[in-house]
């Protein structure tokens, strides 16, 4: 019923518009566009157009403190990083370009009783410019592109990598460690059972000395390669600090692998960190929340159920003699199933 | 065609109708209608994202159970942003958009009585009828509309267990894309036939107007990719309901493992793409088209570069159907399709960067008059090349690991089809609103709506792309569990705020379509002096569209301020109709 009551108002509104409008507009001559009215919205348009320029420079400068650090935490993400910045540069170059043209013309043309329009249907000489301008720029940006895609993508070469399965259900992430002899042990939904929670095959001679946690650490300086399973449905691991995505897919083992560069502690002391996270802990202050402190995380970024949002593991990267005394400290597979 | 005489009956006339332009006035309200629930769901949703624990009373009385205590639940914002990236997308700008101007046009600007098949298009409407309404009904059931997000992969959207919206919600929404699919598939048959086999004598392929090229390419790029995605649907339901694995493979939920073995969710994302990037362009073409027309008239100047124009839409057709692996490249596809497809999809940019500097280029020396569908062609132009910029970011493998499924996807494909769409179809509806109802639209409720509704698009999606380079996911019910992410609501705000007063804003178009309709003006038969046949015919629909012989055609349609070797005006005027035979030493363009 209340409903009905809105759309009611939302209708009655709708309504005074009209008849306010109507009034207004009875004096009128018909016209394609009077010049009063061509006068008036070329000036609104160049608004329009200066209202698009102050957004992107307040976004770019202002919004800038919201954007992930500048510094990415893996040496894979420092390739994309540079792409990234050579990227948005030309889109803003273009941007600033092609948006002035749009709305200083709209301006500058608008019309006059009277003047007569340029006939201008062609010009070979201008399309051939901007169909080979496009193309040599895209080029660059394609071959650069793809370098740094095989770049990234390329596990094949990595020196004694350390390998670590990331498993995903519905709503929680779990890791597990090759162990000693770095090699993690197959595993299939059809396994799980009681502690078992990864499904890992437990006749599988690499299984035994797998190692399983909850939160994720990382040795700074060492190649990892991470395995991808998923329990039910799609999941991605977004691991935004490192550059890194890939999906979880149920049936199949997916592969993505960085370096670790920068410990936590070293991002948390980190300018572009400080500087965001002081102006959260503010905000938090404000609405009567405990500070935080920053961590590196690991986000579930495909739509996998109702509380998707918040299905989250925290990532820890250490130096790579803390890390090793962490991972003896855990229990493996074995000592834990038997 | 001999039975135009016929006498018409309420029912035939207003219902069952086989004339196209009472089909495309049913296409185009029942997109409104449509779309006014689509755009009232973000509005709702964008609530919960700036104000994630507040309770509104408006939540409450419109989602009733979700909404209790007037904050939503999770499955219900889940369900919001899925049924709305479905209305919009299919309902709103593919039927809503193709449907209204393709058969409105197509005839009219071809010189035909009416399209190749009357009949057929009559179905085609009502097939789309029927699918709107059970996608509405949908959302009423009991277990939740479907909330697996529009692009419904499984197992998500395969098992009831997994989220209550892929219960019953989504076997009504795959029955209803089903029966959209025929639908739209029996329309674009129509079109493709019509515009090759029933132009009128003159009307060469290269003196079609822009829309007409924009309108058939699209039908054929939908024939093309839309049986695909019915059979992906067909899959789905096998799956869901018969038990099959085409999708599913080792899964273990609620505590027990399901029998399925061997399929992949990977196919799925295949099946869905090969439409749904072509969809993309299924929606985008036909805007272009109608910004070009509009653009080239109210600017009193020819279109530039007519045939470059002409290859780019061809062009982008072509490679709208080998690039839709750019939407999977973090799924774990082998490196080097995903380089296949970064070279493919960054090829679009070629032509795409054409049809922009073309439509500058058209601005440039005009007389521009800045009527209101004018504007909103404008407009789309900008947030096209806004939001198109935007994709040399995610088409580049490499750049869209960090921000694949962020807010930043989000703010492109909102800017650079969703708007830019939306613009188009309203410069459309503005434009040809005297050839469908006979009467003028309120123009001071046009700048209106056209100056709100651009500043707020502005204001919503483009703080949005900074959310999503911070890292933020979409389809995050709220970003609350992140800390990280505390610093993103003030930037929420102020988006929702623009969405609020854009969506509001729409009751102004709303009010000024819906009145004009009985009340407007009455309209001249050629209120913007346009070249285009449509023009011709009376301002009375009358079955059949002209009266006596259908006219004869002997020149492009952008003859706009064509002058002589003096420099004067070709017959004094500042356009020269297509049905004006080539003057003594007048050269043809």
């Amino acid at each position: 019923m209340k409903a009905l009551f809105y759309i009611l108002i939302f209708v009655v509104i709708a309504t005074a518009f009209w008849q306010f409008f109507k009034i207004l507009g009875l004096t009128k001559k018909d016209q394609v566009a009077t010049p009063k009215e061509n006068n008036i919205n070329g000036w609104l348009m160049l608004g329009l157009g200066l209202f698009i320029y102050g957004l992107m420079l307040y976004s770019m400068f202002q919004g800038g403190i919201v954007l992930l650090p500048k510094l990415s935490a893996s040496a894979e993400g420092e390739h994309i990083d540079r792409l990234f910045i050579m990227t948005m540069t030309l889109i803003f170059v273009v941007q600033f370009i092609t948006q002035f043209l749009i709305y200083f013309f709209t301006f500058k043309y608008r019309g006059i009783e009277g003047r007569k329009a340029k006939f201008y249907a062609d010009s070979h000489k201008l399309e051939v410019w901007w169909t080979a301008t496009p193309t040599v720029v895209l080029s660059l940006l394609i071959i650069y592109g793809l370098w740094t895609w095989n770049n990234v993508q390329d596990l094949s070469n990595a020196e004694n990598p350390l390998i670590i399965e990331l498993y995903a259900k519905q709503f929680r992430w779990e890791a597990r460690y090759a162990g000693d002899d770095n090699q993690l042990g197959v595993g299939n939904v059809r396994n799980i059972k009681g502690i078992n929670t990864m499904g890992v095959d437990m006749t599988d001679k690499n299984s035994a000395d797998d190692i399983p946690a909850s939160e994720l650490h990382l040795p700074k300086g060492r190649k990892v390669i991470f395995k991808f399973r998923s329990q039910d449905v799609l999941h991605s691991a977004y691991m935004p600090h490192f550059r890194a995505q890939i999906n979880c897919v149920p049936g199949m083992v997916t592969s993505f692998g960085f370096t670790p560069t920068v410990t936590t502690e070293e991002m948390r002391v980190y300018e572009d960190t400080a500087v965001k996270f002081a102006a959260i802990n503010e905000l938090r202050k404000e609405n009567g929340k405990d500070p935080v402190e920053f961590d590196y995380l690991l986000l579930c970024n495909k739509i996998c159920g109702n509380s998707h949002y918040n299905m989250q593991m925290k990532i820890v990267v250490e130096e790579e003699a803390d890390f090793n005394a962490w991972l003896k400290q855990q229990k493996t597979l074995a000592q834990i199933i038997n | 065609m001999s039975d135009h005489h016929h006498k018409e009956t309420f029912i035939t006339k207003y219902i069952f109708s086989q004339d196209h332009k009472m089909i495309a006035k049913q296409y185009l309200i029942t997109g409104m209608f449509m779309g006014v629930i689509g755009v009232f769901m973000s509005m709702l949703f964008r609530l919960q994202l700036a104000y994630p624990d507040q309770s509104f009373s408006i939540i409450e009385a419109f989602l009733g159970k979700g909404g209790e205590g007037g904050v939503m639940t999770p499955d219900m914002y889940y369900g919001l942003v899925t049924i709305h990236g479905t209305i919009m997308v299919f309902f709103v700008l593919t039927a809503g958009l193709s449907g209204t101007f393709s058969n409105l046009l197509i005839p009219l600007q071809i010189g035909a009585r009416d399209m190749a098949s009357g009949f057929l298009n009559m179905i085609s409407y009502w097939l789309f009828f029927i699918s709107s309404l059970i996608m509405f009904l949908s959302i009423f059931v009991h277990t939740g509309m479907a909330s697996a997000g529009w692009t419904v992969y499984p197992p998500l959207s395969a098992l009831p267990q997994a989220m209550s919206g892929s219960g019953l919600g989504m076997t009504l929404w795959l029955v209803s894309m089903a029966i959209f699919i025929a639908s739209s598939l029996l329309g674009s048959l129509n079109y493709i036939v019509t515009v090759l086999n029933l132009r009128t004598k003159g009307m060469k392929m290269t003196r079609l107007p822009l829309t007409i090229w924009a309108f058939f390419v699209t039908a054929i790029i939908g024939v093309v990719s839309f049986p695909v995605l019915l059979a992906a649907a067909l899959l789905l339901m096998f799956d869901r309901s018969f038990g099959t694995s085409f999708y599913l493979s080792d899964i273990f939920i609620q505590g027990e493992v399901l029998h399925y073995k061997g399929g992949s969710p990977i196919l799925f994302e295949h099946l869905f793409w090969f439409l749904g990037h072509p969809e993309v362009y299924i929606i985008l073409l036909p805007a272009l088209g109608i910004t070009s027309e509009v653009i080239s008239t109210n600017s009193r100047k020819p279109i530039f570069g007519y045939r470059a124009m002409i290859a780019s839409i061809l062009a982008i057709a072509f490679l709208s159907t080998i690039v839709w692996g750019h939407h999977m490249f973090v799924t774990g596809m082998n490196p080097f399709l995903g380089s296949v497809f970064t070279f493919t999809t960054l090829l679009i940019a070629i032509p795409s960067a054409v049809k922009a500097f073309n439509y500058i280029t058209t601005l440039w020396k005009g007389n521009l008059q800045l009527n209101p569908a004018m504007l909103f062609s404008i407009g789309m132009v900008s947030t096209f090349i806004t939001g198109g910029l935007t994709g040399l970011i995610l088409g580049d493998s490499a750049l869209d690991i960090n921000v694949h499924d962020t807010m930043f996807v989000v703010a492109h494909f909102h800017l650079v089809m969703g708007i830019s769409a939306l613009f188009g179809m309203f410069a459309g509806v503005y434009h040809w609103f005297p050839k469908m109802y006979g009467r003028m639209m309120n123009k001071d409720m046009g700048y209106l709506h056209f100056w709100i509704t651009a500043i707020s698009a502005y204001g919503v999606f483009f703080p949005m792309h900074f959310l999503g380079l911070a890292g933020l996911p979409r389809r995050y019910y709220s970003n609350t569990a992140f800390p990280i992410f505390d610093d993103l609501l003030h930037i929420n705000k102020v988006m929702t705020a623009f969405a609020i007063i854009g969506g509001v804003a729409q009751l102004i178009f709303l009010a000024n379509f819906f009145f004009s309709i009985k009340k407007g003006k009455k309209a001249v038969q050629n209120p913007w002096k346009g070249n285009t046949l449509e023009w011709t015919t009376p301002i009375e629909h009358m079955h059949g569209n002209w009266p006596g012989e259908i006219p004869e055609v002997h020149r492009w349609a952008y003859d706009y301020s064509k002058v002589d070797d003096n420099g004067d005006l070709w017959g004094g005027k500042d356009f020269t109709p297509q049905i004006v035979p080539i003057r003594d030493g007048e050269e043809e363009f």
